[in-house]
């Protein structure tokens, strides 16, 4: 039980996604203009990479490994990601309509979340078992919420501020962002995994 | 052929350069530009991607019916990407363990399908590959001028490790800038990625203000001409005699 609270810990907020690894980027800078977006582009991409980090760790044990096809893991990961993109949208335009209303125009822009395939296939690499990937990539979407959500929520107060002409928008965007990646540095050597 | 090759590789190098203009592809970006030598190489790979993915899929794009065609650009990138990998890391193996990751995040480049969907499913293999190429030396340029100022910044040196990662022909672009600078750290960690790129989008937006290209004038030229038909600003010329 603590090695699990360890490892959501290490993956949310000591290895944040966003901020230390580097994935993701593109959302977080895309869709962190208003906190409503950011909190529904969080909850899909979270749902997304969980489901993701299992379906591509099954892909990998019980089709590439057996049949000897690792070379074709790149090409399988984004086939799976799309189908799994696809089908979440499929299945939540029956099952909760309202919900597929609020999220709609960001479910497709999942599939070019580069974390949505970066992260299983970091998990694949570093030979975690199901349950371990599973949980990280859990652990690591609910990190990428939280900072987007953050994120956003500075970008709101930014926009009422007045900013040098040349920094005005994304350079001034990015400049936040840096500042929020040291904050999260304090939270290094927090978990030794 | 409606785009003059001048224009293509000044769009690829300047207008249009995939992280400062169009601000994409932000991942590799901002990820492995510790040092220039990282951002060299990881320009160079995205290259090679961005050339043979626009020559296959302008080749290809009379057959690939309009319905499925960002799945079917995508399939095309990934097969690129697996065989630039394997590559890689069968004679730069050095530089494919640096990388890492990165180099099958190529993929999700969004540039890469955005060249595809914008250029090459348009235009003819010659001016796609020339495309192609343009992009890719923009991105790498802008990789290496992120990395060699965060490399200068944090370390004092300017693309370290050259020899080892492209080979030892590269030994001779090894420098120390300043000796026995003692570091300044947070330009190599993460958040020193944010800084310098959000600092060189401010710099091309200060140059491109500084000269008023002709799309400005002619946007300027076509809002002028909406106000009038809208009736904002009254036509004074013709319309005296029938007021």
């Amino acid at each position: 039980m603590q090695d699990f609270l360890l490892v959501l810990l290490s993956t949310a907020l000591v290895n944040n996604v966003v901020l230390v690894k580097f994935l993701g980027l593109c959302p977080f800078m895309g869709v962190s203009r208003k906190t409503d977006a950011a909190i529904g582009m969080g909850l899909a991409t979270t749902f997304v990479i969980t489901v993701a980090s299992a379906a591509c760790w099954l892909v990998e044990a019980l089709i590439l490994e057996p049949l000897d096809l690792k070379f074709l893991r790149i090409l399988s990961m984004i086939l799976v990601i799309a189908a799994i993109v696809q089908f979440i949208e499929t299945v939540m335009r029956k099952v909760t309509p309202d919900l597929h209303k609020a999220l709609g125009i960001y479910l497709p822009l999942i599939t070019t979340n580069c974390a949505v395939l970066g992260l299983p296939l970091m998990y694949i690499q570093g030979h975690l078992s199901l349950a371990m990937s599973t949980l990280s990539g859990f652990g690591a979407s609910v990190g990428f919420t939280l900072v987007l959500v953050i994120f956003a929520g500075m970008r709101e107060r930014l926009a009422q501020l007045s900013v040098p002409a040349a920094f005005a928008g994304t350079p001034i965007a990015f400049v936040s962002a840096g500042l929020l990646g040291l904050a999260f540095m304090g939270f290094a050597g927090l978990v030794h995994v | 052929m409606s785009e003059s090759y001048a224009k293509i590789a000044r769009d690829g190098l300047w207008d249009k350069n995939i992280v400062t203009g169009q601000m994409l592809a932000l991942c590799p970006t901002l990820a492995i530009t510790g040092t220039a030598t990282n951002g060299l190489g990881m320009g160079l790979a995205t290259t090679v991607v961005l050339i043979l993915s626009n020559v296959v899929i302008s080749a290809l794009r009379k057959t690939i019916a309009p319905e499925i065609r960002i799945p079917a650009f995508i399939l095309i990138i990934a097969a690129i990407v697996t065989v630039v990998d394997l590559a890689l890391n069968a004679w730069l193996h050095d530089l494919h363990k640096v990388l890492g990751l990165f180099i099958a995040l190529i993929v999700t480049n969004c540039a890469i399908l955005g060249r595809a969907e914008a250029f090459a499913s348009r235009f003819g293999v010659l001016a796609s590959a020339l495309d192609g190429l343009m992009m890719g030396i923009g991105f790498t340029l802008a990789l290496v001028v992120v990395g060699a100022i965060r490399e200068i910044l944090g370390s004092g040196t300017l693309f370290a490790q050259a020899s080892l990662l492209l080979g030892p022909h590269f030994a001779f672009m090894e420098l120390q800038i300043f000796p026995d600078y003692p570091g300044f750290l947070i330009m190599i960690l993460p958040p020193g990625g944010f800084l310098v790129v959000g600092g060189l989008f401010a710099l091309k937006r200060i140059i491109d203000a500084r000269k008023p290209t002709i799309e400005q004038e002619i946007k300027q030229m076509r809002t002028e001409r909406v106000f009038t038909a809208a009736g904002v600003l009254k036509p004074k010329l013709e319309t005296g005699e029938e007021a």
